[in-house]
């Protein structure tokens, strides 16, 4: 396109202006909050990140987004395969109720969970009955990190799902390949780095939640305490140079997983090509 | 409605896309730009309308020096080869745009495109969006969209590759009755050399970046400048020969050629439709395939010496092809050939 | 459209076991929420009534609505130099612009608290001139502003990757001014991606809780908002009024839904 030079100029003039909002409303902040992690020292930090507490905080929240990931990559790419593939009654629906937790407020889920699975509801009662409690326990957290980050693993499949030409499957079947030969050497491999990417955001979503969990979790030091609602107490106890270092581990937890689902994604869409 | 056109050159990073390009196109001509894509074509006509900034050179439109305007300033009217039609606007919207951009009034704005919808056989269709009209109609509309403020000059970039085949000779012969009944002087880009000589009054060749030749399709097809030009336009066979006695000799037959050096190797083009051959059992080549294709009969031989493919073409009916089928032999005879020096071989 | 299969033998247990997960991870709770809704039913009514919650709704909504406009003007304006400018530091520019997606809210909060709050970076100058921003509606708006940055621009940047620039000269050689290909013809294309972009920027606006919770400290009738009262009202065990604002929040998100599954057509 042809800028003349009133052109340059209003595109400096916007450039300008998009730099000034997004450094101002983002980039200052996070500076801040990452300067305020490592000021009072590297000793400050490690103090503050090998507290017992935080340490139990951090070990809950990888381990319960790790078996969130898992599960929902196999729930992800099976939705993703009816939504795609097949022809079922109330599929749009089912589309729709995939978007859902994209629409309904983190807390919100946190409180569904509670209204089925809560100590006072029959269904609770006889859970904890038998020995496994869900509200305000790890099961708990692990059905909250699935309600949220459903959409992701689905939507990450999906359009790959779309590309697939599914008479490479029904090649695999006319060169005489069984079905779970078929499955495990020509479908899923081509649909592994949609997958990956979606389990990877599954991750980084599922670390960084916050609303569900405060309201699911029951928050017990040591045993229901997810990093970011220890991160919350370790604020309102008055210690935000500690808040902020537990924050920085997450915020590299984070920085390091975005660049690698980023990548991974782009894998997946390349195979589509 | 003149335009001159001097040493235009434009670079794409390291690329020259545009190299030394000048030509004049006198009011009221309908012109081509033709050579293979990538070419220059598009990016010269673009520069023309000022969607692209040349590097140097100039752009002169009935006398006035234009390059330095921005190309809503230039009014010359450019047809895109995706139409690029607005698609949240109507049809009719579409085609007043540049009339109410202009601040024309909305009962003359409204005339404009009645008349323009008239003459574009779009009757009717004002209201449609442009998502629901055919290929053919897209394409008409955005030309009437370009005409509507009765621009200086009308530049069209591949107007017709987006449509299928035979749409396409429909809105080829349209065109050129379109540009005589509006005294539109036009200028369109083409890769199609029918396309070119169908409607042109004179076609330009760019390859590389660099204009070949400019002539008449006649000429261009009689007179190729070059052995591009040769090669480009028609159906040839590019053989490999050497010069004595003033005739070009390839694998034992002889062709007229002039202005060469006596024992120069040449590469000699031959179109498909200035050979002969008959029959002839002490003939020089030995043929391989006969086909019918619609009304004329393409015939594919091996010429020995040479060791080189070479076929003509002939009218179904024609006498030449007298007992001529796969396997047999026969004379060759070349009527018309054209000879450039071979690149890099010694003389 | 490739045809769509039915699925026969073992594909049927797959549809099955995918039936029972999304029942039991969101229709069932649903179903539970709205029931123990309707049994305490004058309860709720009474509680979502009150001055509180009315309160509450309300800021939620005025934030949600000022995070539209802001957004719909930033959005446009962030994707068009992202799309369509090549600069240096445009991949930090972003990565920025992505960074709200990755940060827990709590994160957000407390880095909003670290710049404006009690011994914040920003407290003296403020102080100076009386403003208050901590626990104050500013605190709430702006960090509802950051978590929602994201979503309106990266709408329309994908509207506005695939459209390219091809109207936009044609616009040009019809002989239309710079602004009046914008208002035009870009914006106009650009419709659609504003409006999932406003859809998701609603959304994410009023139910966002861990970043306003910690820099605006959920005080009734000041700075809560409609989720940090569902909080205080959990930790209150007063459940009429949090389960009932929480139906409320889930109508609007179903609502919300709705808009973008018929764009999405």
């Amino acid at each position: 396109m042809n800028h003349g030079p009133s052109g340059r100029a209003g595109a400096l003039a916007l450039r300008g202006g998009v730099t000034a909002w997004v450094t101002a409303l983002v980039a200052v902040p996070v500076l801040v909050l990452a300067w305020r992690g490592i000021a009072d020292g590297p000793a400050a930090f490690w103090a503050a990140i090998s507290d017992p507490a935080a340490v139990d905080a951090l070990w809950l929240s990888g381990w319960t987004a790790a078996v969130a990931s898992v599960l929902n990559a196999i729930a992800g790419t099976a939705l993703a395969w009816v939504l795609v593939r097949w022809d079922v009654p109330g599929r749009r629906a089912i589309g729709a109720l995939v978007d859902l937790p994209l629409a309904i407020p983190t807390l919100v889920a946190g409180v569904l969970i509670i209204a089925l699975f809560g100590p006072q509801t029959p269904i609770g009662h006889w859970l904890v009955g038998i020995g496994i409690p869900v509200a305000f326990a790890k099961p708990g957290i692990v059905l909250a990190l699935l309600f949220v980050t459903l959409p992701f693993g689905v939507r990450a499949v999906e359009p790959v799902l779309e590309e697939l030409d599914p008479a490479e499957e029904e090649a695999s079947y006319t060169l005489g390949a069984t079905p779970f030969y078929t499955l495990t050497r020509v479908l899923l491999p081509p649909l592994f780095p949609a997958i990956a990417a979606g389990a990877v955001q599954t991750f980084a979503r599922s670390v960084a939640e916050f609303g569900s969990l405060a309201a699911v979790s029951g928050n017990i030091p040591h045993r229901t305490l997810v990093a970011p609602v220890y991160v919350l107490g370790e604020v309102e106890a008055g210690n935000p140079s500690g808040a902020a270092a537990v924050s920085l581990v997450l915020l590299a937890i984070a920085l390091t997983l975005q660049p690698l689902g980023a990548a991974l994604a782009r894998r997946a869409g390349a195979r589509r090509a | 409605m003149g335009i001159r056109v001097d040493h235009l050159v434009k670079n794409f990073g390291a690329t020259r896309v545009v190299n030394d390009v000048s030509f004049e196109v006198r009011p009221g001509e309908l012109v081509a730009l033709l050579g293979p894509s990538g070419g220059g074509k598009s990016t010269v006509l673009r520069m023309i309308a000022g969607l692209e900034t040349a590097d140097s050179g100039e752009v002169w439109l009935d006398g006035e020096r234009v390059d330095h305007l921005h190309a809503r300033e230039r009014q010359v009217g450019f047809v895109f080869q995706h139409y690029a039609l607005f698609r949240h606007m109507t049809v009719g919207e579409n085609i007043a745009f540049g009339l109410s951009v202009r601040g024309v009034a909305a009962s003359e704005q409204q005339a404009r495109v009645t008349e323009l919808l008239e003459v574009m056989g779009l009757r009717g269709l004002g209201d449609r969006m442009p998502s629901q009209l055919s290929g053919g109609q897209r394409q008409r509309v955005a030309l009437a969209r370009a005409l509507a403020p009765r621009p200086r000059l009308l530049l069209l970039d591949e107007p017709f590759g987006a449509v299928d085949a035979k749409v396409r000779e429909e809105l080829r012969r349209w065109l050129r009755k379109l540009h005589d009944e509006v005294h539109t002087t036009s200028i369109f880009v083409t890769h199609d050399q029918d396309e070119a000589f169908a409607i042109a009054d004179r076609v330009l060749i760019i390859s590389q970046g660099r204009l070949e030749q400019s002539g008449s399709p006649v000429e261009i097809l009689d007179q190729p400048a070059t052995e591009f030009v040769a090669r480009f336009v028609g159906d040839v066979n590019v053989l490999t020969g050497v010069v004595r006695d003033g005739r070009a000799w390839v694998g034992g037959v002889g062709a007229e050629v002039q202005g060469l050096a006596e024992g120069a190797t040449v590469n000699v083009v031959v179109r498909a439709y200035d050979l002969k051959f008959w029959r002839d059992d002490e003939g020089p080549a030995t043929v391989r395939r006969v086909m019918t294709i619609g009304d004329r009969v393409r015939v594919e031989a091996w010429l020995d010496r040479a060791a080189a493919p070479i076929f003509a073409q002939f009218p179904r009916r024609s006498s030449l092809l007298h007992g001529v089928e796969a396997g047999c032999r026969i004379a060759v005879e070349i009527t018309q050939a054209r000879a450039w020096p071979t690149p890099g071989a010694a003389e | 459209m490739r045809s769509r299969r039915r699925p026969t033998g073992p594909a049927r247990v797959v549809f099955a076991a995918v039936i029972a997960w999304l029942a039991l991870l969101l229709v069932v709770p649903l179903g539970a929420l709205a029931l123990s809704v309707a049994g305490s039913f004058s309860a709720v009514v009474a509680a979502l009534t009150s001055a509180e919650a009315l309160h509450a709704i309300g800021l939620s909504v005025g934030v949600a609505a000022a995070c539209i406009v802001a957004n719909g003007i930033f959005g446009v304006a962030g994707a068009l130099v992202l799309v369509r400018q090549r600069f240096v530091g445009r991949r930090l520019l972003d990565a920025l612009v992505e960074l709200p997606l990755a940060l827990s809210p709590v994160m957000t909060g407390l880095a909003f608290l670290l710049v404006f709050g009690r011994n914040g970076l920003l407290h003296p100058a403020l102080d100076a001139v009386g403003l208050q921003v901590a626990f104050a509606w500013p605190a709430v708006l702006l960090a509802t502003l950051f978590v929602t940055l994201p979503f309106t621009l990266r709408e329309v940047a994908l509207v506005l990757e695939e459209l390219g620039d091809s109207e936009e000269q044609a616009a040009a050689t019809l002989g239309a001014t710079g602004w009046q290909t914008f208002w035009r013809v870009t914006l106009p294309n650009l419709r659609s991606g504003l409006v999932v972009g406003t859809t998701l920027t609603s959304a994410r606006a009023l139910g966002e809780f861990g970043a306003v919770l910690v820099v605006g400290g959920g005080i009734a009738n000041r700075t809560q908002t409609a989720t940090t009262f569902i909080h205080s009202a959990i930790e209150e065990r007063q459940e009429p009024a949090a389960y009932g604002m929480a139906l409320l929040l889930a109508a609007v998100a179903v609502a919300l839904l709705f808009v973008l599954q018929r764009d999405r057509e």
